[in-house]
């Protein structure tokens, strides 16, 4: 009975002490993946976006830009003040608007409108747009990021609810070109 | 009492027996050419790491990893818990000083040769015991929830989107959700708290095992060469023959070292205090100037210095080649003179890499490309540029300041450095190049053309002809004068 290649009876036991844990261990793995990917998995179909409010038409005069800000829809408990995020509500005349990310479209810095020159410009590596969105100069390669919006009920509406990021699909989706002000 | 002591002491090894090993590890001998003030930084980082662990779980015991909760918690840590301010200071300078002393390290070690046979598996873990120390620092930076750690983490967000298909699920996953919020503060510190150190911890085991197994590197002599075949016994030879035990003969000056740095690290807790928390983290405030910790300056400066189109390439790619590179240098360089004395290229690789990085820093110090957002308000029109001047060129000047031009262009020193300074502007453009650059922009300069009127711009343009030194005349357009010059003369 001493044939090396005989598999022996505690051989044959430790083999499928592994396998069963393998399978064990595959059949953990498949909740434990689906749980860390769980923020991925949600946001297929873009299932974070909404149509928020940020204020009656009234708010926002007409031909300027001012800051508006907003919840945003996913919120959860431990959030704090992370979930208030700001924008930029431009209104060109009567109902229509354009609705702009504060986020530079170069690293996401904080954009700041200035009036006076028409620009946007960003504190960080010095991205400037002008005041349709499109880019101005700096290294941004492109406009600012638009949310998509509507008047509903005499509120100025906006789709929001992600982070805009250069590669983000709402970046893709919404105002890659911003309409021409003139 | 002594017997006392030594029956317990034999009691215990008896049960553990640690102490014949432990001894054969701390006496085991070393080249005595090793017991130098430049083999001190390896242990000097092991023990600031130690360091980082102790107030690390020091201050767990109040800080609270919530996004609603978290800057509240720094708050009374600074202020109200009893030296709380100190056991922050400590980690934030500890922090600093770990990743100056592992590229300290590093440095040391690639210039000595130790990276060569057969010593490229300690390089290796050392080059992933770096990349785990920029990820500690760059977490920890998060967790000190405020202004500066939210809109770094969108910088962060915004990098790690580019990735080609995988960006925007990559995003998500770092965020732990849609946007930046409560859950990736709580990701964060269990990468800060439990992941990152649980790597780190292995992969230092990991490296201390060859170090001890491998021996410590022999001062690299001009001229001996290593030899995947000789090595090994010339190494022996040397610890046989020039060799002595490590505890007592090598061991103190690491132990001084690492004193003169723990006490250096206290030093510049109790002298400049903890780092922040800066303003809160609430997004809605967006007069801020968002910058990086020390040890990420320098991409803070690539990334406004590239040309936009070499960006993503370059943030994408360039980190790829550079570890690629690391692990790859032992396998290139395995064999061969270890001394920077026969190394030239070495030497200036890390001089090159150095003086890069130094520079980097320092523009980030000042930040050059970035406008000044107050300097159009902040900074009026120094009075020498107002002499003598007439009312339409002042109007210009008032034009200058409200339409934030000031913002990119300095005049007299101040104000943002954008673009070129204005205080001779004059000499450079002539009227006609004056009017299309401030119409139309260009050279990065965005176009004014819909945001002045034509008597802004006939007044702007005449307040920037009067800049111009005095012993300096304005640019003049050499076309122009000879035409006329031409029509004035009379024809031969």
């Amino acid at each position: 009975m001493s044939n090396e290649n005989m598999l022996s009876r505690r051989g044959l036991f430790m083999k499928m002490g592994i396998l069963f844990n393998g399978l064990v261990a595959t059949a953990l793995a498949v909740p434990i993946v689906r749980f860390l990917l769980a923020s991925v998995t949600r946001g297929r179909a873009n299932a974070y976006l909404s149509w928020v409010p940020l204020g009656p038409v009234g708010q926002f005069p007409e031909g300027e830009t001012r800051l508006a800000t907003f919840r945003n829809p996913y919120v959860t408990p431990t959030d704090g003040k992370t979930v208030d995020t700001a924008c930029w509500v431009r209104r060109i005349e009567g109902d229509q608007f354009q609705v702009f990310a504060v986020n530079c479209a170069h690293l996401g810095c904080p954009v700041r409108w200035f009036q006076q020159s028409g620009l946007f410009m960003c504190p960080c590596h010095g991205g400037a747009y002008y005041r349709d969105g499109s880019r101005a100069s700096g290294p941004p390669e492109r406009g600012l990021f638009e949310y998509p919006n509507k008047v509903q009920d005499g509120l100025v509406t906006i789709q929001a609810g992600e982070l805009p990021t250069p590669g983000s699909p709402t970046a893709f989706l919404f105002g890659k070109k911003p309409p021409c002000a003139a | 009492m002594r017997r006392l002591i030594t029956q317990v002491g034999e009691w215990f090894d008896r049960r553990l027996q640690l102490a014949a090993p432990i001894r054969e590890v701390s006496e085991h001998a070393v080249p005595r050419s090793t017991a130098s003030w430049w083999y001190v930084f390896g242990s000097a980082a092991l023990v600031v790491f130690l360091l980082q662990l102790v107030t690390g779980i020091l201050l767990a015991l109040i800080y609270v990893p919530s996004a609603s909760e978290a800057w509240n918690s720094l708050q009374s840590l600074n202020h109200d818990v009893a030296l709380g301010w100190f056991i922050r200071a400590l980690h934030g300078w500890g922090s600093n000083f770990m990743v100056a002393i592992v590229l300290i390290h590093m440095v040391q070690v690639f210039l000595f040769g130790a990276y060569k046979f057969p010593r490229e598996l300690t390089w290796i873990v050392g080059v992933f015991l770096l990349l785990i120390t920029l990820g500690m620092a760059f977490s920890g930076q998060v967790l000190r929830f405020d202004q500066d750690a939210y809109w770094g983490l969108g910088i962060g967000a915004s990098i790690a989107s580019r990735v080609p298909i995988l960006g925007p699920a990559i995003v998500k996953l770092m965020l732990g959700g849609p946007i930046i919020a409560g859950a990736t503060l709580t990701r964060f510190f269990a990468l800060h708290v439990f992941v990152i150190p649980g790597m780190l911890i292995g992969f230092v085991c990991l490296h201390l095992l060859m170090v001890l197994k491998l021996g410590i590197n022999e001062w690299p002599m001009p001229g001996r060469v290593v030899r995947r075949a000789t090595y090994a016994n010339e190494y022996h030879e040397l610890t046989k023959k020039d060799g002595a035990p490590f505890v007592p003969y090598a061991v103190w000056k690491d132990l001084f070292f690492a004193a003169f740095i723990l006490l250096a690290v206290a030093a510049c807790a109790v002298y400049f205090g903890p780092f922040g928390p800066t303003g809160r983290p609430d997004p809605t405030i967006i007069q801020t100037v968002p910058k990086p910790d020390y040890f990420f300056l320098w991409l803070y400066a690539l990334l406004s210095l590239l040309p936009p189109s070499m960006e993503t390439p370059a943030l994408l790619i360039g980190p790829v080649i550079a570890i690629t590179a690391l692990v790859l240098l032992p396998f290139l360089s395995g064999e061969g003179e270890k001394s920077w004395r026969r190394r030239p290229i070495a030497v200036l690789t890390v001089l090159l890499i150095a003086v890069t990085l130094g520079t980097f820093t320092h523009l980030s110090g000042f930040t050059p490309w970035s406008p000044h957002m107050n300097a159009w308000s902040g900074d009026p029109v120094p009075k020498r540029f107002l002499h003598g001047t007439t009312a339409l060129q002042r109007q210009g000047a008032l034009v200058f300041q409200s339409k934030q031009c000031r913002n990119c262009h300095s005049l007299g020193e101040s104000g943002g450095q954008r673009g070129p300074a204005l205080d001779s502007v004059a000499v450079r453009l002539t009227q006609d190049q004056l009017i299309r650059q401030v119409i139309q922009g260009g050279g990065n300069m965005p176009a004014y053309g819909k945001n002045l009127s034509p008597a802004e711009t006939t007044a702007l343009v005449a307040f920037l002809e009067t800049l111009h030194p005095t012993e300096q005349a304005p640019a003049r357009d050499a076309a122009l004068e000879e035409s006329s010059e031409r029509h004035a003369s009379p024809q031969p």
